[in-house]
C-alpha cells in the first residue's frame, strides 16, 4: 500500500515537472494590416491563444476570427461572411517550431532573434510558412515578437473584382504575446 | 479488494494523465482547455429590408445608411408602357443606427407624398456558445403620414389626424445556417381613417421572409404577409415579393418583383391590390449606400470615457 501511495505521489509530481517550461497566454495580440492606393484597412485581434514549449520549440497559436475587430463595422461582417467565412472556419492555427531554440535561456532576461517555421492554417488552407521574430525574457515571462506577409491567395480567398484596389493580394501580419509560465 | 481496485483506476488515470503530458506529437494547444465564447448571429440578412419591409438586421452603430427604393408599373401593361418600366415611384429613406440594437430613420414616398418615421429594436439576439439563444427578435414600428391633398367630399372632413398610419411588428429571426434564415413576423397596422365601413381600422397580419444565400455576395430573398380575413376591402390582396441582393463592399443592391405599389409598411400590408396570377407583377430595386458616421474605434474611446466618468 505505502508501496503505491508513493508511487501515485512519484508519478504525480513528475506529470508536474514535465508540464514545466512551457508558456502560454490567451490574449495574445494579431493584427494584420492591408495599404493600397484607395483604402488601408487595418483589424485587431487581442483573443489569441498561444503556447510555447521551451524544451523543444514548438510554438502554436489558435486565433478565433470573428475576435477581429475593425474600424468600419461592416468591414467586419463583409470579413466574416465574405471573406474568412468564419462560421465555417472559425479558427485559424499555426504549428510551428523555433529553430534555434537552444540559443534561448529561459531562466534570465534577454532578447534573442529567432527563425521560426511552420504549417499555417487560415480559411481551412494550410501553407508552410518561415519568418523572423524575438523572443523577450522578462522576469519569467516570455514576449514573443515577428511581422511576416501571408498571400490571400494561398489560403483561397477571394477578392472580387468592385474591390480589387481597396484590399492588397498580400497582407502584413503582426504577432505579439506576452506568455506566463504554464502550471497544469 | 474494493480499495486495491479504487488505487489500480486511481494509477491509470495518472498514468493517462502523465502519457498526455508526454506526448509531443500532438498539439500543444490541446493542453489548454477551450475557452467557450458566445458567438451571435450576425449577417442573417444582407440588410436592414428583405424586399419591402424591415429584416431583422440593423445598421451598425454609428452607420448611416442611405436607401433609395424605386418600383416600375406592372409589367403586364406591355410594351406601349415599356413593361411598366415608363412609371415609377420612389422612396427615400436614412436609417442610423444609435447602437447595434437601436435604429431610427425616416422617409419620404412620391406615392401619397408620404412622410414616415420609423425605429427597430433588438430585444433578444440569436446566440451559441457560453449564453444560448435560439432565435433574434426585434420591434419595429413604422408611423406614417399622407401629405397628398385629399378634397374633402360631403360625407366627412379630411382632419390632419386622418393622414396618419402606424404599423407595429415584432420581427422573430433565425438563422438556422449559414445559408438559411427564416423570419416570421406578427403586425398591427392601424388607419386612422378607413374608405369603407366594413374594414377594420386595426388591421392584424402575420408575415413570413426568408433568405436563401447563394453565393457569398448573392441571396435570395422572400417576402409574403397573410391579413387575417374580414378586415381589408374585398380588391386588397396580400402582398408577394421576391428578391435577389448583390453586395458589392458599400453597396446593396436589391432586385425584385412584387405586386405591392407602395413602400412604407402600412402601404405594402393594407393596400395592396396586384395580383400575381394576372401578371400585376412590378420590377424594382432597393440601393443601400452605407456611410460610417461614428467609427468602432472612437466608439471605443466613448464607451471607455463614459465607464470611468
Amino acid at each position: 500500500m505505502k508501496k503505491i501511495f508513493l508511487l501515485i505521489v512519484v508519478l504525480s509530481i513528475s506529470g508536474i515537472t514535465s508540464a514545466q517550461g512551457k508558456y502560454f497566454t490567451r490574449d495574445g495580440h494579431i493584427d494584420f494590416f492591408s495599404s493600397t492606393s484607395v483604402e488601408d484597412i487595418k483589424a485587431n485581434n487581442n483573443k489569441v491563444t498561444c503556447i510555447l514549449d521551451a524544451e523543444t520549440g514548438n510554438i502554436e497559436f489558435a486565433v478565433l476570427m470573428k475576435a477581429f475587430e475593425f474600424k468600419k463595422a461592416l468591414m467586419e461582417e463583409h470579413f466574416n461572411e465574405n471573406y474568412v467565412e468564419s462560421e465555417k472556419y472559425p479558427k485559424s492555427k499555426f504549428k510551428g517550431n523555433i529553430q534555434n531554440i537552444d540559443d534561448i535561456d529561459f531562466s534570465k532576461d534577454g532578447s534573442y532573434e529567432v527563425d521560426v517555421v511552420g504549417q499555417l492554417m487560415i480559411h481551412g488552407e494550410t501553407n508552410d510558412v518561415s519568418a523572423k521574430g524575438t523572443i523577450n525574457i522578462t522576469e519569467g515571462n516570455v514576449k514573443v515578437f515577428s511581422e511576416f506577409q501571408i498571400v490571400l491567395e494561398d489560403y483561397k480567398i477571394e477578392i472580387p473584382g468592385v474591390v480589387e484596389d481597396k484590399i492588397a493580394k498580400a497582407l502584413l501580419i503582426t504577432i505579439d504575446a506576452t506568455m506566463k509560465p504554464f502550471n497544469r | 479488494m474494493k480499495i486495491k481496485t479504487l488505487f489500480v483506476s486511481l494509477i491509470f488515470l495518472f498514468f493517462s494523465g502523465f502519457t498526455f503530458a508526454q506526448d509531443e506529437e500532438g498539439s500543444l494547444l490541446d493542453l489548454l482547455e477551450e475557452e467557450e465564447v458566445t458567438t451571435y448571429a450576425s449577417a442573417s440578412f444582407k440588410t436592414t429590408l428583405v424586399v419591402n419591409l424591415p429584416s431583422i438586421e440593423n445598421t451598425h452603430a454609428g452607420v448611416l445608411d442611405f436607401k433609395i427604393m424605386h418600383r416600375f408599373g406592372y409589367l403586364n401593361t406591355g410594351f406601349y408602357d415599356l413593361f411598366g418600366l415608363d412609371q415609377a415611384t420612389t422612396r427615400l429613406a436614412f436609417v442610423y443606427g444609435i447602437t447595434d440594437k437601436i435604429e431610427v430613420g425616416f422617409g419620404r414616398s412620391t406615392l401619397n407624398k408620404n412622410w414616415d418615421g420609423f425605429t427597430k429594436w433588438r430585444i433578444l439576439w440569436q446566440s451559441s456558445g457560453t449564453k444560448n439563444m435560439p432565435v433574434s427578435l426585434s420591434l419595429f414600428a413604422n408611423a406614417s403620414y399622407r401629405s397628398i391633398n385629399y378634397p374633402d367630399d360631403d360625407i366627412r372632413t379630411i382632419y390632419p389626424s386622418s393622414n396618419f398610419y402606424y404599423t407595429f411588428q415584432a420581427l422573430i429571426a433565425r438563422k438556422f445556417n449559414e445559408n438559411l434564415t427564416l423570419q416570421l413576423m406578427p403586425s398591427m397596422v392601424h388607419r386612422n381613417l378607413i374608405d369603407y365601413p366594413e374594414e377594420k381600422n386595426d388591421v392584424y397580419s402575420l408575415g413570413f421572409s426568408g433568405r436563401v444565400k447563394l453565393s457569398n455576395r448573392v441571396s435570395l430573398n422572400l417576402e409574403y404577409f397573410y391579413s387575417f380575413p374580414n378586415q381589408l376591402a374585398s380588391d386588397i390582396v396580400n402582398p408577394l415579393s421576391i428578391g435577389v441582393d448583390l453586395e458589392t463592399g458599400g453597396h446593396v443592391f436589391q432586385l425584385l418583383l412584387t405586386n405591392a405599389t407602395g413602400m412604407v409598411p402600412d402601404a405594402v400590408i393594407t393596400e395592396t391590390t396586384g395580383k400575381w396570377s394576372k401578371g400585376d407583377i412590378r420590377f424594382g430595386f432597393n440601393i443601400s449606400r452605407v456611410f460610417t458616421i461614428v467609427d468602432m474605434e472612437k466608439q471605443k474611446v466613448r464607451k471607455e470615457k463614459r465607464k470611468n466618468s
